[in-house]
Protein backbone atom coordinates (compact mmCIF):
# COMPACT_ATOMS: atom_id res chain seq x y z
CA UNK A 1 0.00 0.00 0.00
CA UNK A 2 1.35 3.27 -1.07
CA UNK A 3 -0.11 5.26 2.37
CA UNK A 4 1.44 3.72 5.75
CA UNK A 5 -1.65 3.24 7.81
CA UNK A 6 -1.81 6.31 9.58
CA UNK A 7 -2.12 7.99 6.48
CA UNK A 8 -5.03 6.24 5.86
CA UNK A 9 -6.87 6.75 8.97
CA UNK A 10 -6.00 10.57 8.61
CA UNK A 11 -7.50 10.85 5.16
CA UNK A 12 -10.46 8.98 6.37
CA UNK A 13 -10.79 10.96 9.64
CA UNK A 14 -10.52 14.26 7.21
CA UNK A 15 -12.77 12.92 4.99
CA UNK A 16 -15.66 12.32 7.32
CA UNK A 17 -15.32 15.91 8.94
CA UNK A 18 -15.28 17.35 5.22
CA UNK A 19 -18.52 15.66 4.31
CA UNK A 20 -20.62 16.28 7.57
CA UNK A 21 -19.77 20.13 7.75
CA UNK A 22 -19.57 21.03 4.18
CA UNK A 23 -23.44 20.70 4.18
CA UNK A 24 -24.16 21.77 7.71
CA UNK A 25 -21.63 24.82 6.26
CA UNK A 26 -23.82 25.63 4.09
CA UNK A 27 -27.07 26.43 6.78
CA UNK A 28 -23.91 28.16 8.62
CA UNK A 29 -23.75 30.52 5.81
CA UNK A 30 -27.12 30.90 4.42
CA UNK A 31 -28.46 31.77 8.17
CA UNK A 32 -25.22 34.01 8.88
CA UNK A 33 -24.18 32.18 12.36
CA UNK A 34 -20.25 32.15 11.39
CA UNK A 35 -19.61 33.58 14.66
CA UNK A 36 -22.48 31.37 16.43
CA UNK A 37 -20.14 27.92 14.68
CA UNK A 38 -17.07 29.77 16.19
CA UNK A 39 -18.59 30.01 20.02
CA UNK A 40 -19.78 26.77 19.92
CA UNK A 41 -15.79 25.34 18.74
CA UNK A 42 -14.62 27.79 21.39
CA UNK A 43 -16.49 26.18 24.32
CA UNK A 44 -15.30 23.19 23.54
CA UNK A 45 -12.08 23.36 24.66
CA UNK A 46 -14.05 24.13 27.91
CA UNK A 47 -15.54 20.44 27.81
CA UNK A 48 -11.62 19.10 26.55
CA UNK A 49 -10.60 20.56 30.11
CA UNK A 50 -13.51 19.02 31.78
CA UNK A 51 -12.87 16.09 30.28
CA UNK A 52 -9.37 15.64 31.37
CA UNK A 53 -10.08 16.37 34.71
CA UNK A 54 -12.59 13.70 35.29
CA UNK A 55 -10.77 11.31 33.09
CA UNK A 56 -13.97 11.10 30.49
CA UNK A 57 -13.96 10.80 27.05
CA UNK A 58 -12.65 14.41 25.06
CA UNK A 59 -15.62 13.63 22.90
CA UNK A 60 -18.28 13.39 25.37
CA UNK A 61 -17.26 16.41 26.98
CA UNK A 62 -16.59 18.36 23.79
CA UNK A 63 -20.25 17.55 22.46
CA UNK A 64 -21.51 18.54 26.03
CA UNK A 65 -20.17 21.18 26.12
CA UNK A 66 -20.81 22.53 22.67
CA UNK A 67 -24.54 21.75 22.72
CA UNK A 68 -25.06 23.74 26.03
CA UNK A 69 -23.27 26.84 24.57
CA UNK A 70 -24.94 26.18 21.40
CA UNK A 71 -28.63 26.13 23.11
CA UNK A 72 -27.25 29.20 25.02
CA UNK A 73 -26.94 31.26 22.32
CA UNK A 74 -30.09 30.07 20.41
CA UNK A 75 -32.17 30.90 23.38
CA UNK A 76 -30.90 34.20 24.19
CA UNK A 77 -30.63 34.97 20.80
CA UNK A 78 -34.82 35.46 20.48
CA UNK A 79 -34.58 37.86 23.86
CA UNK A 80 -32.87 41.01 22.19
CA UNK A 81 -29.63 41.05 22.71
CA UNK A 82 -27.24 42.01 20.52
CA UNK A 83 -25.95 39.17 18.83
CA UNK A 84 -22.90 40.24 17.63
CA UNK A 85 -21.67 41.74 20.94
CA UNK A 86 -23.43 38.21 23.32
CA UNK A 87 -21.34 36.22 20.55
CA UNK A 88 -18.04 37.39 21.14
CA UNK A 89 -18.04 37.65 24.31
CA UNK A 90 -19.33 33.87 24.64
CA UNK A 91 -17.15 32.91 22.17
CA UNK A 92 -14.41 34.55 23.19
CA UNK A 93 -14.76 33.80 27.22
CA UNK A 94 -15.15 30.28 26.25
CA UNK A 95 -11.96 30.14 24.92
CA UNK A 96 -9.95 31.96 28.02
CA UNK A 97 -11.78 29.98 30.52
CA UNK A 98 -11.46 26.25 28.71
CA UNK A 99 -7.45 27.24 28.57
CA UNK A 100 -7.51 28.59 32.05
CA UNK A 101 -9.13 25.27 33.03
CA UNK A 102 -6.52 23.13 31.09
CA UNK A 103 -3.64 24.73 32.90
CA UNK A 104 -4.49 23.64 36.09
CA UNK A 105 -4.31 19.92 35.45
CA UNK A 106 -0.88 18.31 35.31
CA UNK A 107 0.65 17.08 32.78
CA UNK A 108 -1.83 18.18 29.76
CA UNK A 109 -0.30 21.19 28.92
CA UNK A 110 2.09 19.77 26.25
CA UNK A 111 -1.66 18.45 24.50
CA UNK A 112 -2.89 21.73 24.16
CA UNK A 113 -1.53 22.66 20.98
CA UNK A 114 -3.32 19.04 19.81
CA UNK A 115 -6.73 20.48 20.85
CA UNK A 116 -6.22 23.68 19.61
CA UNK A 117 -4.92 22.82 16.27
CA UNK A 118 -5.89 19.01 15.71
CA UNK A 119 -3.82 16.18 15.70
CA UNK A 120 -4.68 14.42 13.10
CA UNK A 121 -1.80 11.91 12.37
CA UNK A 122 -2.83 10.70 15.58
CA UNK A 123 -6.20 9.07 14.76
CA UNK A 124 -6.71 5.77 16.14
CA UNK A 125 -9.48 3.44 14.75
CA UNK A 126 -11.76 4.42 17.87
CA UNK A 127 -11.54 7.96 16.99
CA UNK A 128 -12.89 7.09 13.37
CA UNK A 129 -15.56 4.95 14.18
CA UNK A 130 -16.90 8.38 16.45
CA UNK A 131 -15.94 10.48 14.00
CA UNK A 132 -18.05 8.70 10.98
CA UNK A 133 -20.84 8.15 13.55
CA UNK A 134 -21.09 11.41 14.07
CA UNK A 135 -20.47 12.28 10.27
CA UNK A 136 -23.17 9.84 9.58
CA UNK A 137 -25.66 11.51 12.23
CA UNK A 138 -25.13 14.89 10.93
CA UNK A 139 -26.04 13.69 7.23
CA UNK A 140 -28.68 12.15 8.72
CA UNK A 141 -30.12 14.50 10.24
CA UNK A 142 -29.92 17.37 7.33
CA UNK A 143 -31.18 14.68 4.75
CA UNK A 144 -34.31 14.37 6.55
CA UNK A 145 -35.31 17.63 7.60
CA UNK A 146 -34.01 19.48 4.65
CA UNK A 147 -37.00 20.70 3.30
CA UNK A 148 -37.96 22.07 6.65
CA UNK A 149 -34.79 23.42 7.42
CA UNK A 150 -34.51 25.37 4.24
CA UNK A 151 -38.16 26.74 4.17
CA UNK A 152 -36.99 27.93 8.08
CA UNK A 153 -34.03 29.17 6.66
CA UNK A 154 -35.75 31.33 4.23
CA UNK A 155 -38.27 32.81 6.06
CA UNK A 156 -39.72 31.73 9.49
CA UNK A 157 -42.84 33.05 8.48
CA UNK A 158 -43.53 31.05 5.87
CA UNK A 159 -42.61 27.95 8.07
CA UNK A 160 -45.29 28.63 10.07
CA UNK A 161 -47.56 28.59 7.63
CA UNK A 162 -46.74 25.46 6.62
CA UNK A 163 -46.95 23.78 9.53
CA UNK A 164 -43.03 24.12 10.48
CA UNK A 165 -41.93 25.23 13.73
CA UNK A 166 -38.80 27.05 12.59
CA UNK A 167 -37.69 26.74 16.47
CA UNK A 168 -37.38 23.05 16.38
CA UNK A 169 -35.29 23.45 12.83
CA UNK A 170 -32.78 25.63 14.62
CA UNK A 171 -32.37 23.14 17.64
CA UNK A 172 -31.85 20.02 14.71
CA UNK A 173 -29.08 23.27 13.41
CA UNK A 174 -27.61 23.13 16.71
CA UNK A 175 -27.55 19.56 17.81
CA UNK A 176 -25.74 18.86 14.04
CA UNK A 177 -23.71 22.33 14.75
CA UNK A 178 -21.88 20.35 18.09
CA UNK A 179 -21.81 16.32 16.71
CA UNK A 180 -19.65 18.39 14.22
CA UNK A 181 -17.67 20.43 17.07
CA UNK A 182 -16.86 17.49 18.63
CA UNK A 183 -15.93 14.93 16.39
CA UNK A 184 -13.80 17.83 14.42
CA UNK A 185 -11.95 18.64 17.47
CA UNK A 186 -9.46 15.51 16.39
CA UNK A 187 -8.93 16.96 13.04
CA UNK A 188 -8.59 20.37 12.63
CA UNK A 189 -9.01 21.79 16.12
CA UNK A 190 -11.48 24.34 17.77
CA UNK A 191 -9.93 27.29 16.50
CA UNK A 192 -10.05 26.04 12.95
CA UNK A 193 -13.44 23.98 13.24
CA UNK A 194 -15.60 27.05 11.98
CA UNK A 195 -13.26 27.63 8.72
CA UNK A 196 -13.82 24.17 7.88
CA UNK A 197 -17.31 24.99 8.25
CA UNK A 198 -17.53 28.20 6.70
CA UNK A 199 -14.66 28.27 3.56
CA UNK A 200 -15.91 25.27 1.46
CA UNK A 201 -19.57 26.51 1.64
CA UNK A 202 -18.50 30.17 1.08
CA UNK A 203 -15.96 28.57 -2.72
CA UNK A 204 -19.14 26.73 -3.64
CA UNK A 205 -21.40 29.62 -3.46
CA UNK A 206 -20.75 31.04 -7.27
CA UNK A 207 -20.79 27.96 -8.87
CA UNK A 208 -23.97 27.00 -7.52
CA UNK A 209 -27.50 27.77 -8.45
CA UNK A 210 -29.64 26.16 -5.97
CA UNK A 211 -29.27 25.16 -2.39
CA UNK A 212 -28.55 21.17 -2.87
CA UNK A 213 -25.79 22.29 -5.26
CA UNK A 214 -23.68 24.29 -3.40
CA UNK A 215 -24.05 22.02 -0.51
CA UNK A 216 -22.75 19.07 -2.86
CA UNK A 217 -19.77 21.51 -4.20
CA UNK A 218 -19.32 22.48 -1.14
CA UNK A 219 -18.55 19.02 0.52
CA UNK A 220 -16.00 18.11 -2.88
CA UNK A 221 -14.24 21.13 -2.24
CA UNK A 222 -14.20 20.21 1.69
CA UNK A 223 -12.82 16.45 0.62
CA UNK A 224 -10.01 18.18 -1.98
CA UNK A 225 -9.28 20.01 0.65
CA UNK A 226 -8.80 17.77 3.65
CA UNK A 227 -6.87 15.60 1.16
CA UNK A 228 -5.09 17.96 -1.04
CA UNK A 229 -3.90 19.22 2.81
CA UNK A 230 -3.15 16.45 4.13
CA UNK A 231 -0.64 15.52 1.45
CA UNK A 232 0.45 19.08 1.27
CA UNK A 233 1.44 19.21 5.10
CA UNK A 234 3.23 15.52 4.53
CA UNK A 235 5.49 17.08 1.88
CA UNK A 236 5.94 20.31 3.55
CA UNK A 237 6.06 19.37 7.05
CA UNK A 238 3.26 21.96 8.21
CA UNK A 239 0.45 21.25 11.17
CA UNK A 240 -2.05 19.17 9.16
CA UNK A 241 -5.22 20.97 10.36
CA UNK A 242 -3.93 24.71 9.54
CA UNK A 243 -2.43 23.70 5.83
CA UNK A 244 -6.08 21.78 5.75
CA UNK A 245 -7.67 25.20 6.12
CA UNK A 246 -5.41 27.24 4.07
CA UNK A 247 -6.14 24.73 0.93
CA UNK A 248 -9.72 25.23 1.17
CA UNK A 249 -8.95 29.10 1.35
CA UNK A 250 -6.90 28.55 -1.66
CA UNK A 251 -9.88 27.37 -3.68
CA UNK A 252 -12.50 30.02 -2.07
CA UNK A 253 -10.20 32.33 -3.70
CA UNK A 254 -9.77 30.55 -6.89
CA UNK A 255 -13.83 30.18 -7.19
CA UNK A 256 -14.35 33.47 -6.04
CA UNK A 257 -12.18 35.22 -8.20
CA UNK A 258 -12.72 33.22 -11.13
CA UNK A 259 -16.11 33.82 -11.34
CA UNK A 260 -15.91 37.74 -10.65
CA UNK A 261 -14.05 37.60 -14.38
CA UNK A 262 -16.10 35.07 -15.63
CA UNK A 263 -19.04 37.39 -15.24
CA UNK A 264 -16.68 40.51 -16.32
CA UNK A 265 -16.00 39.03 -19.33
CA UNK A 266 -19.48 37.80 -20.28
CA UNK A 267 -21.38 40.78 -19.22
CA UNK A 268 -21.20 42.88 -22.63
CA UNK A 269 -22.09 39.57 -24.56
CA UNK A 270 -25.26 39.46 -22.35
CA UNK A 271 -26.45 43.11 -22.23
CA UNK B 1 -68.59 26.69 6.58
CA UNK B 2 -65.92 28.59 9.36
CA UNK B 3 -62.12 27.99 8.08
CA UNK B 4 -60.80 29.85 10.62
CA UNK B 5 -61.87 31.46 13.76
CA UNK B 6 -60.44 33.47 16.05
CA UNK B 7 -62.29 34.04 19.58
CA UNK B 8 -61.09 37.16 21.46
CA UNK B 9 -57.82 36.67 20.75
CA UNK B 10 -55.00 39.48 22.70
CA UNK B 11 -51.30 39.55 21.45
CA UNK B 12 -48.49 41.32 23.16
CA UNK B 13 -45.35 42.16 21.34
CA UNK B 14 -42.41 43.56 24.11
CA UNK B 15 -44.94 44.33 26.39
CA UNK B 16 -47.21 46.40 24.52
CA UNK B 17 -50.75 44.90 23.92
CA UNK B 18 -50.90 44.78 20.24
CA UNK B 19 -54.05 43.18 19.54
CA UNK B 20 -57.21 42.67 22.01
CA UNK B 21 -60.39 41.23 21.71
CA UNK B 22 -59.83 39.85 18.24
CA UNK B 23 -62.52 37.93 17.21
CA UNK B 24 -63.19 36.99 13.58
CA UNK B 25 -64.17 34.26 11.50
CA UNK B 26 -63.42 33.61 7.79
CA UNK B 27 -66.00 31.33 5.73
CA UNK B 28 -64.78 29.27 2.55
CA UNK B 29 -64.61 31.18 -0.65
CA UNK B 30 -64.88 34.93 0.69
CA UNK B 31 -62.55 37.41 -0.13
CA UNK B 32 -62.38 39.43 3.47
CA UNK B 33 -59.62 42.48 3.45
CA UNK B 34 -58.59 44.12 6.71
CA UNK B 35 -57.73 47.55 6.83
CA UNK B 36 -56.10 50.16 9.35
CA UNK B 37 -53.74 52.81 10.30
CA UNK B 38 -50.34 52.05 10.66
CA UNK B 39 -49.25 50.37 13.55
CA UNK B 40 -52.92 48.79 14.27
CA UNK B 41 -51.73 45.61 14.39
CA UNK B 42 -52.87 43.99 10.74
CA UNK B 43 -49.47 42.42 9.96
CA UNK B 44 -49.60 40.68 13.59
CA UNK B 45 -52.64 39.61 13.38
CA UNK B 46 -51.89 37.81 10.29
CA UNK B 47 -48.84 36.21 11.42
CA UNK B 48 -50.99 35.27 14.75
CA UNK B 49 -53.43 33.11 12.52
CA UNK B 50 -50.67 31.58 10.69
CA UNK B 51 -49.21 30.73 14.05
CA UNK B 52 -45.95 32.76 14.38
CA UNK B 53 -47.32 34.53 16.66
CA UNK B 54 -48.75 32.76 20.03
CA UNK B 55 -51.73 35.02 21.38
CA UNK B 56 -51.82 36.00 25.03
CA UNK B 57 -55.22 35.35 25.17
CA UNK B 58 -58.15 33.89 23.19
CA UNK B 59 -57.88 30.81 20.99
CA UNK B 60 -57.55 30.31 17.16
CA UNK B 61 -59.82 27.48 15.82
CA UNK B 62 -58.70 25.95 12.07
CA UNK B 63 -60.86 23.88 10.11
CA UNK B 64 -58.66 20.18 10.30
CA UNK B 65 -56.55 20.15 7.62
CA UNK B 66 -56.72 23.37 6.56
CA UNK B 67 -54.38 24.17 4.32
CA UNK B 68 -52.65 27.99 4.27
CA UNK B 69 -51.08 29.88 1.33
CA UNK B 70 -48.69 32.64 2.33
CA UNK B 71 -47.98 35.50 0.63
CA UNK B 72 -45.82 37.95 3.02
CA UNK B 73 -45.44 41.55 3.19
CA UNK B 74 -41.56 40.91 1.81
CA UNK B 75 -38.82 38.23 1.71
CA UNK B 76 -35.51 39.03 2.07
CA UNK B 77 -32.85 36.37 0.20
CA UNK B 78 -29.35 36.29 1.57
CA UNK B 79 -27.56 36.40 -1.40
CA UNK B 80 -25.33 33.62 -0.63
CA UNK B 81 -28.35 31.34 -0.75
CA UNK B 82 -28.50 30.35 -4.56
CA UNK B 83 -32.24 30.05 -5.38
CA UNK B 84 -34.16 29.80 -8.73
CA UNK B 85 -37.71 30.31 -9.09
CA UNK B 86 -38.10 26.17 -10.06
CA UNK B 87 -36.35 25.49 -6.71
CA UNK B 88 -38.28 28.33 -4.73
CA UNK B 89 -41.95 26.95 -5.69
CA UNK B 90 -40.34 23.44 -4.17
CA UNK B 91 -40.99 24.61 -0.54
CA UNK B 92 -42.28 23.19 1.68
CA UNK B 93 -42.93 20.17 -0.46
CA UNK B 94 -41.09 18.82 -3.59
CA UNK B 95 -43.13 19.16 -6.62
CA UNK B 96 -42.75 17.20 -9.92
CA UNK B 97 -41.41 19.61 -12.69
CA UNK B 98 -44.18 19.36 -14.99
CA UNK B 99 -46.51 20.68 -11.77
CA UNK B 100 -44.15 23.18 -11.30
CA UNK B 101 -43.70 24.19 -15.55
CA UNK B 102 -47.81 24.56 -15.09
CA UNK B 103 -47.74 26.86 -12.10
CA UNK B 104 -45.31 29.46 -13.72
CA UNK B 105 -47.50 29.13 -16.65
CA UNK B 106 -50.23 29.92 -14.91
CA UNK B 107 -48.42 32.76 -12.96
CA UNK B 108 -47.36 34.23 -16.90
CA UNK B 109 -43.71 33.09 -15.64
CA UNK B 110 -43.18 30.67 -18.31
CA UNK B 111 -39.75 31.65 -19.17
CA UNK B 112 -38.20 32.09 -15.39
CA UNK B 113 -37.60 28.68 -14.31
CA UNK B 114 -34.21 29.03 -14.10
CA UNK B 115 -33.69 32.78 -13.09
CA UNK B 116 -32.17 33.35 -9.48
CA UNK B 117 -34.65 34.45 -7.27
CA UNK B 118 -32.58 37.73 -6.60
CA UNK B 119 -32.55 38.68 -10.06
CA UNK B 120 -36.49 39.04 -10.81
CA UNK B 121 -38.24 42.75 -10.91
CA UNK B 122 -40.23 43.42 -8.14
CA UNK B 123 -43.63 42.54 -10.33
CA UNK B 124 -42.13 39.07 -11.30
CA UNK B 125 -40.98 38.40 -7.75
CA UNK B 126 -44.68 39.15 -6.24
CA UNK B 127 -46.08 37.10 -8.67
CA UNK B 128 -44.02 33.88 -7.57
CA UNK B 129 -44.57 34.58 -4.05
CA UNK B 130 -48.13 34.09 -5.06
CA UNK B 131 -47.41 31.31 -7.30
CA UNK B 132 -45.56 29.23 -4.55
CA UNK B 133 -48.78 29.74 -2.19
CA UNK B 134 -51.02 28.37 -5.08
CA UNK B 135 -48.81 25.47 -5.17
CA UNK B 136 -50.53 23.34 -2.72
CA UNK B 137 -53.92 24.24 -3.46
CA UNK B 138 -54.72 26.32 0.13
CA UNK B 139 -58.66 26.70 1.09
CA UNK B 140 -56.94 29.88 2.46
CA UNK B 141 -54.78 32.65 1.13
CA UNK B 142 -53.52 34.89 3.21
CA UNK B 143 -51.90 38.19 1.59
CA UNK B 144 -50.00 40.49 3.62
CA UNK B 145 -49.58 43.68 1.73
CA UNK B 146 -48.93 41.88 -1.43
CA UNK B 147 -48.82 44.87 -3.93
CA UNK B 148 -46.24 46.98 -1.71
CA UNK B 149 -44.12 48.57 -4.44
CA UNK B 150 -45.89 47.78 -7.73
CA UNK B 151 -46.62 50.57 -9.53
CA UNK B 152 -50.78 50.98 -10.07
CA UNK B 153 -51.06 48.71 -13.33
CA UNK B 154 -48.93 46.51 -11.66
CA UNK B 155 -51.04 46.06 -8.58
CA UNK B 156 -54.54 46.29 -10.36
CA UNK B 157 -53.06 43.20 -12.49
CA UNK B 158 -51.80 41.17 -9.39
CA UNK B 159 -55.61 41.32 -7.64
CA UNK B 160 -57.02 40.63 -10.99
CA UNK B 161 -55.29 37.29 -10.69
CA UNK B 162 -56.25 36.71 -7.19
CA UNK B 163 -59.73 37.10 -8.29
CA UNK B 164 -59.12 34.45 -10.95
CA UNK B 165 -57.49 32.19 -8.76
CA UNK B 166 -60.73 32.35 -6.37
CA UNK B 167 -62.77 31.75 -9.15
CA UNK B 168 -60.22 28.40 -10.54
CA UNK B 169 -59.59 27.00 -7.20
CA UNK B 170 -62.45 28.66 -4.70
CA UNK B 171 -60.16 29.58 -2.22
CA UNK B 172 -60.83 32.00 0.86
CA UNK B 173 -58.92 35.75 0.42
CA UNK B 174 -57.45 37.26 3.47
CA UNK B 175 -55.50 39.76 2.83
CA UNK B 176 -54.17 43.52 4.20
CA UNK B 177 -53.87 46.57 1.90
CA UNK B 178 -53.75 49.93 2.05
CA UNK B 179 -55.22 50.24 -1.27
CA UNK B 180 -58.74 51.06 -0.32
CA UNK B 181 -59.99 51.15 -3.66
CA UNK B 182 -59.25 48.12 -4.80
CA UNK B 183 -60.26 46.74 -0.84
CA UNK B 184 -63.81 48.58 -1.51
CA UNK B 185 -63.87 46.71 -4.88
CA UNK B 186 -63.03 43.50 -4.41
CA UNK B 187 -63.87 42.57 -1.11
CA UNK B 188 -66.82 40.87 0.32
CA UNK B 189 -66.20 41.86 4.16
CA UNK B 190 -64.14 44.50 5.30
CA UNK B 191 -62.78 44.16 9.23
CA UNK B 192 -61.56 47.52 9.90
CA UNK B 193 -59.07 46.97 12.86
CA UNK B 194 -57.10 49.84 14.97
CA UNK B 195 -55.70 47.39 17.80
CA UNK B 196 -59.48 45.70 18.06
CA UNK B 197 -61.91 45.38 15.53
CA UNK B 198 -64.01 48.59 15.11
CA UNK B 199 -66.19 47.53 12.26
CA UNK B 200 -66.28 45.09 9.58
CA UNK B 201 -69.08 43.88 7.31
CA UNK B 202 -69.50 44.60 3.25
CA UNK B 203 -67.27 47.53 1.90
CA UNK B 204 -70.06 50.10 1.22
CA UNK B 205 -71.17 49.52 4.63
CA UNK B 206 -68.16 49.79 6.76
CA UNK B 207 -67.43 52.84 3.89
CA UNK B 208 -70.01 54.61 6.19
CA UNK B 209 -69.77 53.56 9.72
CA UNK B 210 -68.67 56.30 11.80
CA UNK B 211 -65.57 54.24 13.18
CA UNK B 212 -64.38 53.83 9.79
CA UNK B 213 -64.23 57.66 8.99
CA UNK B 214 -63.20 58.77 12.52
CA UNK B 215 -59.96 56.89 10.94
CA UNK B 216 -59.77 57.20 7.40
CA UNK B 217 -61.05 60.70 7.49
CA UNK B 218 -61.32 62.29 3.75
CA UNK B 219 -59.01 59.60 2.43
CA UNK B 220 -62.47 57.58 2.43
CA UNK B 221 -64.35 59.81 -0.58
CA UNK B 222 -62.04 58.95 -2.55
CA UNK B 223 -62.02 55.56 -2.02
CA UNK B 224 -65.64 55.80 -1.85
CA UNK B 225 -65.99 57.70 -4.67
CA UNK B 226 -63.52 56.03 -7.17
CA UNK B 227 -65.56 52.26 -5.64
CA UNK B 228 -68.92 54.32 -7.50
CA UNK B 229 -66.78 55.10 -10.51
CA UNK B 230 -65.95 51.54 -10.60
CA UNK B 231 -69.32 50.33 -10.29
CA UNK B 232 -70.84 53.09 -13.09
CA UNK B 233 -68.15 51.79 -15.89
CA UNK B 234 -68.72 48.21 -15.60
CA UNK B 235 -66.28 46.70 -17.07
CA UNK B 236 -65.00 49.13 -19.82
CA UNK B 237 -61.98 49.90 -17.19
CA UNK B 238 -60.69 46.76 -18.27
CA UNK B 239 -59.39 46.99 -21.82
CA UNK B 240 -58.14 50.83 -22.00
CA UNK B 241 -55.40 49.65 -20.42
CA UNK B 242 -53.18 47.61 -21.93
CA UNK B 243 -50.21 47.65 -20.33
CA UNK B 244 -51.56 46.00 -16.63
CA UNK B 245 -53.50 43.44 -19.08
CA UNK B 246 -49.80 42.28 -21.13
CA UNK B 247 -48.22 42.21 -17.15
CA UNK B 248 -51.49 39.55 -16.21
CA UNK B 249 -50.64 37.27 -19.01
Amino acid sequence: MMLDDFLMRAALAGLGVAIAAAPLGSFVVWRRMAYFGDATAHAAILGVAVALAFSMSVFVGALVMSLIMATTVSTLSGRGFAMDTLLGVLAHSALAFGLVAVSFLSGVRIDLMAYLFGDILAVSQGDLAVIWGGAALVLGLLAWRWQALLTATLSPDLAYSAGIDPRREQLVLTLALAVVVAVAIKVVGVLLIAAMLIVPAAAARPLASTPERMALIATLIAAASALGGLRASFAMDTPTGPTIVCAAAMIFAATTLGSSLWRRHRSPSVL
Amino acid sequence: MRLIETNGIAVRLGGAMVLHDVSLAIDRGEIVTIVGPNGSGKSTLLRTIIGAIKPAKGQIRRSPGLRIGYVPQKLHIDPTLPLTVARFLSLPRRHAPATVRAALEQAGLPDLRDRQMTDLSGGQFQRVLLARALMENPDLLILDEATQGLDQPGSAAFYRRIEEVRQEIGCAVLMVSHELHVVMSASDRVICLNGHVCCEGRPEIVAQAEEYRAIFGSGTQGALALYRHDHDHGHDHDHDNPHSHEAAE
